[in-house]
């Protein structure tokens, strides 16, 4: 007799919890910083003008926050593809997002950034994908630390 | 600047226009086709193409550190994304302190479009003066 097979049962991969990926570096430019400050609306001439960053004592334009989605996410992708942990795309939601900041970035910075699994777990035939990210200046200061939660739902 | 438990920020409006969804998606990498590719949107049975979560999350911390002392004010954000944001819809971001702790606020906040929270339970930390 054949062995059930439920095709229901989605086989979430517990295995590769903990796994960290290589580092990627993000070299900030400042026009990078401008284009990401612009396109999500922020007026704070810290982000878009060098001569206001300058007189506010920084060497070039301030990233808003935000930006660490611009040099993290390279490294979570890393994660968020990986044939291991197994990720149906067309089912995907981005379900939670955290970052905790360090000192900021500036254009001119280079950022290195190391992405984990934190955890996979499955409820109800949902996958729960959470990535875990740590980004790095070239002073080995923290300068965000990520944690991006993901559920695959239910076919 | 000064906080106290209680106090409301300055809300934040914005309506994102019709194209926002490509520049962030040119600005943030993320080209997922859910954003910028309406007949992929609507196979996929979405009302057309949706806000990016981590652009509305950018407008949440936007209007923490605008009220509350520049970007390195800004020291946690967490957020829960829920529903979908749509473009040429007004999102209003709300945000009230909840408490005062040796020089750091804790801040909730919300992201609403058409009434519906689309980012709910968002908690932030800021560095206040004193």
């Amino acid at each position: 007799m054949n062995a059930c097979y439920d095709s229901h049962v989605m086989a979430v991969s517990t295995d590769v919890i903990g796994k960290t990926y290589p580092a990627t570096t993000y070299a900030v430019g400042r026009e990078k910083i401008r284009e990401y400050a612009l396109a999500v609306g922020e007026t704070d001439p810290l982000h878009l003008d060098v001569d206001a960053a300058r007189a506010a004592g920084y060497d070039d334009v301030v990233a808003p926050p935000m930006f660490a989605v611009v040099y993290a996410m390279p490294a979570v992708a890393g994660a968020l593809f990986d044939p291991e942990v197994g990720i149906d795309f067309a089912r995907l939601v981005h379900s939670g997002q955290e970052f905790t900041w360090g000192p900021l970035v500036i254009g001119g910075d280079e950022i290195a950034t190391t992405a984990s699994v934190g955890d996979v777990s499955e409820r109800a035939g949902n996958g729960f994908y959470v990535f875990e990210s740590v980004s790095v200046n070239k002073r080995g200061e923290i300068v965000c630390a990520g944690t991006w939660s993901n559920i695959v739902r239910a076919a | 600047m000064a906080l106290s438990p209680g106090d409301e920020l300055a809300p934040l409006k914005v309506t994102p226009d019709k194209y926002l969804t490509v520049r962030y998606a040119g600005a943030s990498g993320d080209f997922n086709p859910i954003h910028i590719d309406a007949d992929f949107a609507a196979q996929v049975g979405l009302p057309g193409m949706i806000l990016h979560g981590l652009y509305s999350m950018a407008q949440v911390a936007r209007a923490l550190t605008d009220a509350g002392g520049g970007p390195g004010a800004l020291r946690r954000l967490s957020v829960q994304f829920r529903g979908m944001g749509l473009p040429e819809h007004e999102l209003t971001v709300t945000a009230t302190v909840r408490a005062v702790d040796d020089g750091v606020a804790v801040v909730d906040a919300t992201c609403e479009q058409c009434g519906r929270a689309i980012i709910r339970k968002a908690e932030a930390q800021l560095r206040v003066a004193g």
